[in-house]
């Protein structure tokens, strides 16, 4: 690289580190605001009907209950067309009678403190007339449906069988997954003479003002949203759901008293969305050097009869390798379930694991290194919309990787070592993930004297770092020491900014840092006196629709099976990143590695799994519904290599949020083929697949 | 929250009586388990009567060999005492293999004996459950759930047993020391638990009002090797698919005496005898250990979908048998 810069790259300690490790970061439901009430969520115990009445007549009696909202008595919400993150029907919570999910919120109890509005949501009297529901997810059903403009189709990856020397034709399955950040979803909402503020743990603070205004007749500008310190989302927090609705309502069913409501974790389960379980057939089809003829994948996930969402777990496979013939396509089912939603990396994080399993099982069948048949089939130009990539560097990757991994000495053979008690394979996966820039986002730069700054955007940090790194890249515009820039976040009394979602945050929240600190410096200058400011506002790339911009990686996991129970652990995870100019070292390493774990976590442990009798999800705690836990975790790595992108945008950097997470349970399913020889093609890898 | 009395009581005999006088009381010792239920909605007792502070916190050598462990001491100070790790290594690698360290800072002995099943039909308060509230139905026959009971189960109840120590203590013969409104009584850990017949709601022997002061454990016999593996999905803080405590002596090559009890795969603790027997005076290859697992298994009914319960459980045992035979082999003390 030629560039000059000092900033951008560099190992800076997380700002914020010292008031979280040390418990001053203050998280949404922590504000002590006087006059606090407590809200309790109320779902429905079935998965469809109406609710003819609720009784709650012994809950009000409940010393320090303020009241009950059901639909017969919550104020009216507005129909308003959200912003096209959030989806309108799961907003208008409390306003009818029907019952479109096991746990739909059909009450909320409002009370001077949360035991006694918890103590009383259990003596609520709900009267349901039921309806049957259908909840279940498989492949076999025959009610699926062709989402819109979901499919594409090159060639006829068909007509490819009979001259191919090598099939794969398998079904892959990843598991319904819940996001479940370590903070809940919480909200702190008080209407007041001005408007209505939250304190709320979102990834939009803008977005939630833009959402909520018109639903609650506002203007946006009388709607405040402060979100300073955000305990995770993975997704979740990127739409509205229902819960903040919920507090909303009591907040205005009660004006000037601040209304909390902190989503106990098993409603985590049925309020906030989830990851769709998905189903994949997988066809490849290769000549004997391992050069693919077609590639289809079909991918069948769940929607919900609130409101459609599609999980795109197909689309990755359009783009990753060369093949003439291609299809992929998606096919949704209509259930009695709480909508999907965002989770790290939607549609490459599920939607990578058959492919590159599959691409697994071709390796294995032509006997060619699994690296070297990625590398045979990379393709000049992005095969789906045919434009030149502004950069791909998958093989570097692999080959980095293979070298850092130890990957020469790798026999091909399966179910061939063991080191005491334990079966002993590796794998490998690819990564990849869409480097995307979302116009919309200002920011201000603004002098406070003495070479001083202060730089304002509402972008939300959910603990990415993103604070560091807009610092860095507010330093680096200015041309100023980086301690000499302080950032303002988190709250919509600074400019626009737009969701912290698609791993979209810092390039275009630093785009408009760029542009800001650039019209600051045009209009005063070097020496600019105290209280100057300007603003700016971030701009899509110039060139940006010539190139198709996606980062790359390649994961290793080391896997090691029990060979009497069957329990798989991964001693050893690398990953090697190929994403643009790393902003911010520390913080990016530590995405690799958080998105690394995740995929870890996804591989061996995460399924919420439905009760089709009920609809519910039976593991709805942290307790049954297993997250890794320390001891899961071994050696994880994480490296880049130094790539030069001038086309993706002005920074040179694609976002980084989400590929960590992408092609890891991947690499581990395929170490564990490598280890016993059984070919997992269902997630999670759990001990009774190989005992 | 639901409105209780909180009662301190002084000694055991009064910590007995304030529970027998009080239709809907319960004793709180750690609260890991009572107030997670309590916070669920699924128990509601109305008195609770602390017992930490009755001084059952000691952990004593007893005069002819054995120990006596307070029923109030924690599971921490329990894994960590020297005389559990030098003479009852498989107790202290039960106790650590279980819950969180936070949670054993707290949980006592006594407690742990007596937790409830983590069934997530059983924790879940609006879903039926005969052992919550007998006479509704089992909601986890015919639902979805990796934690049910493969021996012994009814048609009334699959839930297991979760606890660790009480699996390992069940291998060494442990006897609880129980205060009753009649006073003192011994009931050894094996007979403590019951299965589910026809009363699920009924975990234990004891009586609403009994409370365990104590468990002892007999002498370790002369050269005895032990080990407690818990096959588990996550590798802390999950409960055991299946588990299994060994303690064995071996006599030249062969199994001179043995006790094997499995965790995680009946409404109790379930002392293996047929295991035991098949083993004894045999040599510990892995044939015959997964001949005596087995023989202890036969009577076996896994739910469908719970197959792999029996042969995670057969597996434990033949990985504990070929490390202790390992160890007897290499002549090694540290047992």
């Amino acid at each position: 690289m030629t560039d000059t810069t000092t900033h951008l790259g560099a190992d800076s300690a997380r700002v914020e580190g010292p008031a979280k490790v040390t418990g001053r970061a203050r998280y949404a439901s922590e504000y002590p605001l006087s006059g606090m009430a407590y809200v309790y969520p109320v779902g429905a115990p079935v998965a469809r009907g109406k609710v003819r009445a609720i009784d709650a007549a012994e809950a009000e009696a409940v010393p320090g209950v303020l009241g009950v909202l059901w639909h017969g008595n919550a104020p009216r919400l507005e129909e308003a067309e959200p912003d096209g993150l959030s989806l309108a029907a799961e907003l208008q919570v409390l306003q009818s009678d029907e019952v479109l999910y096991h746990g739909h919120m059909v009450a909320a109890v409002v009370a001077e403190t949360t035991e006694a509005a918890r103590h009383a949501a259990g003596l609520l009297r709900t009267d349901i007339d039921r309806s049957p529901h259908d909840a279940a997810f498989f492949r076999d059903r025959d009610d699926f449906y062709t989402p819109e403009d979901s499919d594409e189709h090159r060639g006829d990856p068909d007509a490819q069988i009979a001259g191919a020397h090598a099939v794969v034709d398998e079904v892959y399955g990843t598991a319904m997954q819940h996001n479940n950040p370590m903070e809940p979803h919480s909200t702190i909402a008080e209407w007041g003479a001005g408007g209505l503020t939250l304190h709320e743990s979102t990834q939009g603070p803008h977005v939630v003002r833009e959402t909520l205004a018109p639903m609650v007749g506002l203007e946006p500008d009388q709607v405040r949203v402060i979100a300073p310190f955000v305990g995770g989302g993975f997704g979740s927090k990127g739409p509205l759901h229902a819960p903040t609705i919920v507090a909303v309502l009591a907040a205005r069913a009660f004006p000037g008293r601040p209304m909390k409501l902190l989503l106990p974790r098993q409603r985590m389960f049925d309020q906030v969305g989830y990851r769709s379980p998905t189903s994949m057939r997988v066809r490849l089809t290769a000549g004997a050097d391992g050069v693919l003829t077609g590639i289809s994948a079909d991918a069948a996930v769940q929607s919900s009869r609130v409101a459609e969402f599609i999980e795109t777990a197909a689309a990755p496979a359009r783009m990753m390798y060369a093949a003439p013939h291609r299809r992929s396509t998606h096919s949704a089912v209509t259930l009695d379930a709480a909508p999907p939603t965002w989770m790290r990396a939607p549609g490459e994080c599920p939607g990578m694991f058959g492919p590159e399993v599959a691409m697994d099982e071709l390796a294995c069948t032509l006997g060619i290194d699994p690296i070297e048949l990625r590398v045979r089939n990379e393709p000049d130009r992005d095969p789906s919309s045919g434009l030149p990539y502004s950069s791909r560097n998958l093989v570097a990757c692999l080959r980095e990787g293979a070298r850092r991994f130890g990957w020469a000495d790798h026999d091909h053979a399966p179910g061939a070592r063991h080191d005491g008690e334990w079966l002993v394979g590796a794998g490998v996966a690819s990564s990849t993930y869409p480097a995307m820039l979302m116009p919309g986002s200002s920011a201000v730069v603004r002098h406070l004297g003495e070479g001083r700054y202060e730089v304002g955007i509402g972008a939300a940090d959910i603990g990415t770092g993103a604070e560091t790194a807009l610092g860095l890249i507010a330093a680096e515009a200015l041309e100023v020491p980086a301690d000499r820039v302080r950032m303002r976040i988190g709250d919509t009394e600074q400019p626009t900014a737009t969701v912290a979602g698609g791993s979209t945050g810092t390039v275009s929240w630093g785009s408009a840092i760029t542009a800001a600190a650039q019209e600051f410096r045009k209009r005063h200058g070097s020496a600019p006196g105290t209280g100057a400011e300007a603003t700016g506002d971030a701009a899509p790339p110039e060139e940006g629709d010539a190139y198709s911009s996606h980062g790359f990686g390649a994961q290793f996991a080391e896997v090691h099976v029990h060979a009497h129970t069957g329990e798989v652990r991964v001693p050893r995870l690398l990953g090697v990143w190929a994403v643009g100019r790393v902003i911010s070292a520390r913080t990016a390493h530590s995405q690799f590695l958080g998105g690394m774990v995740m995929g870890l976590s996804m591989a061996l442990h995460e399924s919420s799994e439905v009760d089709p009798r009920t609809g519910h999800v039976v593991n709805r705690d942290l307790a049954d519904y297993h997250i890794a836990a320390n001891a899961d975790i071994g050696d994880v790595q994480a490296h880049w290599i130094d790539e030069h992108d001038p086309y993706v945008n002005a920074l040179g950097a694609k976002g980084i949020g989400e590929i960590g997470i992408v092609g890891t349970a991947a690499a581990i399913a395929n170490a564990a083929h490598h280890a016993t020889g059984v070919r997992v093609r269902d997630l999670p890898l759990t001990p009774d697949r190989f005992v | 929250m639901i409105p209780f009395e909180y009662v301190r009581a002084r000694d055991a005999a009064g910590a007995v009586a304030a529970v027998a006088e009080h239709p809907r009381a319960a004793f709180l010792a750690g609260g890991t388990n009572l107030v997670d239920n309590m916070k669920l909605g699924i128990e509601a007792p109305e008195r609770i009567v602390d017992v930490t502070g009755l001084s059952l916190d000691t952990v004593d050598v007893l005069p002819g060999g054995g120990l006596r462990i307070g029923a109030g001491v924690r599971n921490a100070d329990l894994a960590a005492h020297p005389e559990v790790r030098r003479t009852y290594p498989l107790l202290s690698k039960a106790l650590l293999s279980g819950a969180s360290g936070q949670l054993r800072n707290l949980a006592t002995t006594g407690g742990n004996l007596l937790q409830r099943t983590r069934c997530p039909y059983y924790r879940h308060a609006e879903m039926p459950c005969n052992k919550r509230e007998p006479g509704t139905g089992c909601s986890a026959l015919g639902g979805v759930s990796r934690d049910r009971a493969v021996l012994g189960a009814s048609e009334n109840c699959v839930a297991t047993h979760p606890s660790d120590m009480a699996t390992a203590m069940c291998a060494l013969d442990a006897e609880a020391v129980v205060q009753g409104t009649d006073g003192e009584r011994r009931v050894p850990v094996e007979g403590l638990h019951r299965l589910p017949g026809d009363e699920p709601h009924r975990d234990t022997v004891l009586e609403p009002a009994d409370l365990i002061t104590a468990v002892e454990l007999p002498p370790a016999p002369e050269g005895a090797l032990s080990d407690y593996y818990k096959a588990r999905e996550r590798a802390s803080f999950a409960f055991a698919l299946a588990s299994v405590a060994v303690e064995a002596v071996f006599d030249g090559g062969t199994v001179a005496s043995t006790r094997i009890a499995f965790g995680g795969v009946a409404h109790k603790p379930w002392r293996a005898r047929r295991a035991e027997e098949a083993l004894i005076g045999h040599a510990p290859t892995e044939e015959a250990v997964r001949a005596a697992a087995a023989a202890e298994l036969a009577e076996a009914r896994p739910l469908e979908g719970d197959e792999f319960k029996t042969r995670i459980a057969a597996g434990a045992l033949t990985t504990v048998f070929g490390r202790l035979a390992g160890r007897a082999g290499e002549g090694r003390e540290d047992r």
